[in-house]
């Protein structure tokens, strides 16, 4: 299955539809160009099996191999810390969404705005709906998601996908920014 | 005396000659009551925007919206995505709030509509002066929203006409505010919106008190009678009525027509919805299933022999349902008319001879006490040819259905809660049912896996025999609605709320589209209650937070007291039971602070905003009508917490912490600015989780107003809910410490030290004000 659809039929986003990322090295080289990127996870990470492992598992290594600053939203900050890896910071995902939009936003570190958000492991229908928020509101940002299913808000979306190749796919994204391709 | 205008171009008479003579005369207000007269009675939808402009510039917005297009006008569809502009010139913003404002019109019209239909019965049944009571001695200030709002203290249901009267008008201009090429400017778009709430507030108090006073129901009564709850608690060998929606007069005529025969008892009246927890209010022998998204599980369970629909809510396939299981439907509500023949002048016996009969699936009856008659008899004739007849299948049928699935997955990108139905599907082919047992739980219980269903498989039915026994099991207890919260109650908790040390009045209220099953409301407000809150439900939260045993088998309102109180549960009833609890906070600026109430809602809503912890929870807000209830508390400066689905209003408004320049109110004893932290730090908020749902609840009942004590006590919530449920300290605690007499005695040395790895400086406790008139003494 790789259609570049809403896993949720009912939800027909409009004109402005995300471009569908065909290999995983496409979300290698957008991370390697973006200048400040920030990985965003949500309360969903720590649920999903995938393959074998947690997503928030690969969301960690991922984070560590591109050295991306990490937002955990709801409470996911304390399933991060169970595994010993310590999130550049925790907030609710509305929270984390209206900095993003704000240009002044001034980022976790106070070094500037993101140019590039990575998105990944929530309901559906939040990410829907964040993303649109950012599409329309935060003019400056590109938004990533790098869950399994298309998210036509993004602006750039893996199309779905089975569970295996989802994983695959984040799996040739991690050992490429591990191996800095 | 309403206003009236007279108008005279030109008039000649022997003496004088008049010309362009306007004569206007405003309302006439009481004058018996001596409680001085605000500045805003009865507002106009711009006699509060410097309140709400206050409002929304700390608290913007931030909107979501779900698609990128207008569709509203034949200009359209316009793109509106980024900085677009429509045809009409309108923008994504205002677009989004044009919206927001279309569904909180919506939801007061509906409650505004439903007290009108309900004054008009209640006068003609019982006269118009006939006394407002909620309460008796011990409720003084009978309508506290109304008095607020309209500066009028309703003393008879006649009375309430006038308030009808000016909410309507007031629901008339806001509706035309959202027509092409009006309101152009989204904060003023989001003012509109919370002058809906506001008057939706006031619409739903009406009602609430009209039927009270008229009916009888409990009149602040804390130890209301426990009522049954739940699925297992229905007598399916009694011949079974099932009422649904919101307007209870069909339903109490049911029962008066049972008891006048003698019969309340050996017929079951139950119930779904608002109108479950009004006819156990009138009779608690009636019983409730459960919330509204339960409606289809319950008709196809076949326990109804005679469904009864009034407003509000309804599945609009009631009567296709009610057909499956041969059991006839009455349509009781001129606003659900559900496509049947108009029987209300029709002879009763008649009516039901055709429904016995199968001659009509349902009739609409407009005359409640004809609904009584009917639905009684059809239900006793039906019973015993029925039995009970259902749509559910049984095991065999599941496995064998199952077996048709193709795995395509369109059930489950159909379902809102996305459940892994497909897998559940896949073991129960396999005749291993206990997967789709476990959907169960989480299942909102909408149907659209079936519609998605390309083998038509009736999913939905195969979920509901996978839990048949657990179904089966459910009986539970809910007090019943209390209504309005004591003055003298208001009296003993006034000065610790406002204090803060009892830390905050959290009201669980709304509908039931939980993104992960009902049982998180009852943990949610059990978890306060132990913590000494003071925990307050309505709607169909209320039954959710009751469905939950303990150990010894007892539920929460059988654990906790119906006080308005530290540590108590309390449902005050229905939807439109709502503004008791607004009316509750306005009752701690009027009672206990003695501020004047009467036409003087900004002075009241900046009381509120500054002083009162109190929070709303919305978890499974769906409907047009949660938007409008919500409105009504953002405007009153109550923040609402609303569960993920709630983001799907498109628009949430959000404090910002970290910008220190929106935190700052006057000092009312030196006019001076003071930083007083964000507090509340956001109006409107959806969390992803329970638990970030409980972190950020605790958080938002603090107010600049808090003593050190009460701050101290609200921290310690604060920061233990964030450690047990997040795994960590939070990370914001600097910015409510506004002393070190703030900090927790156990928690000294932690906070101590972070507060010096922050940065922080100590501040003053002002007497929170955002409006400088209140200021006693100027600066200069």
């Amino acid at each position: 299955m790789m259609k570049a659809e809403p896993w949720q039929k009912a939800e027909i986003p409009g004109p402005k539809k995300a471009l569908v990322i065909t290999k995983p090295e496409v979300v290698v080289a957008m991370i390697k160009r973006a200048k400040r990127p920030i990985l965003i996870a949500g309360s969903k990470v720590a649920e999903i099996d995938i393959a074998g492992e947690k997503l928030i598992d690969y969301v960690i290594k991922l984070a560590k191999a591109g050295k991306i600053p990490v937002v955990a939203t709801a409470h996911t900050v304390g399933e991060f810390l169970k595994r010993g890896f310590k999130p550049d910071g925790f907030m609710p995902i509305v929270d984390i969404a209206n900095r993003l939009k704000d240009p002044e936003w001034e980022g976790l570190d106070g070094n500037g705005p993101y140019d590039l958000a990575l998105f990944i492991g929530m309901q559906y229908y939040v990410e829907w709906l964040i993303l649109s928020g950012l599409k329309h509101f935060a003019g400056g940002l590109k938004t990533l998601t790098l869950d399994g299913v298309y998210h036509p808000h993004a602006s750039w979306s893996f199309p779905t996908l089975s569970i295996e190749d989802w994983a695959k796919n984040l799996r040739v994204i991690i050992e490429k920014m591990e191996a800095g391709m | 005396m309403k206003k009236t205008r007279i108008r005279i171009d030109e008039l000649k008479s022997d003496f004088a000659t008049i010309k362009g003579l306007e004569l206007s005369v405003g309302r006439v207000i009481e004058e018996e009551w001596e409680e001085p007269i605000g500045p805003t009675p009865f507002p106009s939808i711009t006699d509060l925007r410097e309140w709400d402009l206050k409002l929304l510039k700390r608290y913007k917005p931030f909107y979501m919206p779900f698609c990128d297009v207008c569709c509203l006008c034949t200009f359209g569809k316009c793109d509106l995505t980024g900085d677009k502009r429509g045809a009409c010139g309108l923008n994504m913003p205002a677009q989004q709030s044009r919206i927001v404002l279309l569904a909180c019109c919506i939801g007061a019209a509906t409650h505004i509509g439903h007290a009108r239909h309900l004054v008009d019965h209640l006068i003609e049944k019982f006269g118009r002066r006939t006394p407002i009571n909620v309460g008796g001695t011990n409720v003084e200030v009978e309508a506290p929203v109304t008095r607020l709002v309209c500066g009028i203290r309703p003393r008879t249901l006649g009375d309430l006409e006038e308030v009808l009267d000016y909410l309507e008008e007031q629901l008339t201009h806001l509706l035309s505010v959202t027509h092409t090429g009006q309101e152009g400017s989204n904060i003023d778009f989001e003012s509109k919106v919370f002058h809906a709430g506001m008057i939706d507030q006031v619409g739903m108090e009406i009602a609430d008190i009209a039927q009270i006073s008229a009916y009888g129901f409990p009149r602040a009564d804390p130890d209301a009678p426990l009522v049954e709850l739940g699925f297992g608690v229905v007598d399916r060998e009694k011949p079974v009525i099932m009422v649904i929606g919101h307007n209870v007069p069909p339903a109490i005529e049911i029962v008066d027509y049972l008891n006048d025969l003698g019969l309340l008892g050996e017929v079951e009246v139950v119930g779904l919805c608002c109108t479950a927890h009004d006819v156990t209010r009138y009779n608690p022998k009636a019983k409730i299933v459960g919330p509204i998204s339960w409606q289809l599980r319950a008709i196809r369970s076949g326990i109804p022999d005679v469904i009864v629909v009034d407003e509000q809510c309804i599945r609009a396939d009631a009567l296709v349902e009610a057909q499956k299981i041969h059991a006839p439907l009455i349509a009781a509500s001129e606003k659900n008319c559900l496509g049947l023949e108009n029987r209300t002048d029709d002879d009763p016996d008649k009516i039901v001879d055709d429904l016995v009969n199968g001659k009509v699936p349902g009739v609409l009856i407009l005359d409640p006490e004809k609904v009584g008659e009917v639905a009684v008899k059809v239900a006793l004739k039906v019973a015993p040819k029925r039995k009970k007849f259902k749509v559910i299948p049984d095991v065999s049928e599941v496995i064998e259905g199952s077996k048709r699935c193709r795995q395509c997955n369109e059930c489950r990108r159909a379902c809102p809660n996305d459940l892994p139905i497909p897998a559940a599907i896949k073991a129960a082919a396999g005749g291993n049912l206990d997967k789709l047992n476990e959907l169960y739980d989480d299942c909102i219980g909408c149907a659209r896996c079936e519609h998605a269903c390309p083998e038509n498989l009736p999913i939905h039915s195969f979920i509901v025999k996978a839990a048949e026994k657990k179904m089966k099991e459910e009986t539970f207890k809910v007090r019943a609605g209390r209504g309005a919260i004591q003055d003298i109650e208001i009296r003993k908790v006034g000065g610790p709320i406002v204090l803060g040390e009892i830390p905050g009045i959290i009201a669980f209220v709304g509908c039931a589209n939980y993104p992960k099953g009902g049982r998180e409301i009852a943990e949610m407000a059990m978890e306060f209650a132990k913590r000494r809150y003071i925990v307050v439900t309505s709607g169909c939260a209320a039954m959710s937070a009751g469905m939950y045993k303990n150990e010894e088998g007892k539920t929460p309102y059988e654990m906790f007291p119906g006080d308005f109180d530290a540590g108590c549960l309390l449902n005050v009833g229905s939807c439109v039971s709502n503004p008791h609890i607004a009316g509750a906070a306005i009752k701690i600026a009027s009672i206990f602070a003695r501020r004047n109430l009467r036409g003087n809602y900004e002075e009241i809503a900046d009381y509120v905003l500054n002083r009162v912890g109190a929070v709303g929870v919305a978890w499974g807000a769906m409907s047009q009508k949660a938007a409008s209830i919500a409105s009504g508390f953002w405007r009153l400066g109550v923040p609402v917490v609303v569960g993920p689905h709630g983001l799907k209003y498109r628009r949430m408004l959000l404090g910002r912490a970290d910008r220190e320049e929106d935190w700052y109110v006057y000092d009312a004893r030196t006019g001076k600015k003071v930083y007083v932290g964000p507090t509340p730090e956001h109006l409107f908020y959806a969390a992803e989780t329970k638990e970030e749902a409980m972190v950020m609840i605790a958080k938002l009942c603090m107010r600049p107003n808090d003593t050190t004590k009460g701050r101290a006590i609200k921290l310690t919530h604060y920061i233990d809910l964030h450690k047990r449920l997040y795994g960590t300290m939070p990370e914001d605690i600097h910015l409510f410490v506004r002393t070190l007499a703030d900090l927790p005695v156990t928690m000294k040395d932690e906070i101590t030290k972070i507060l010096k790895e922050k940065g922080w400086k100590e501040t003053v406790i002002p007497d929170p004000t955002l409006l400088p008139r209140l200021i006693r003494k100027s600066e200069a």
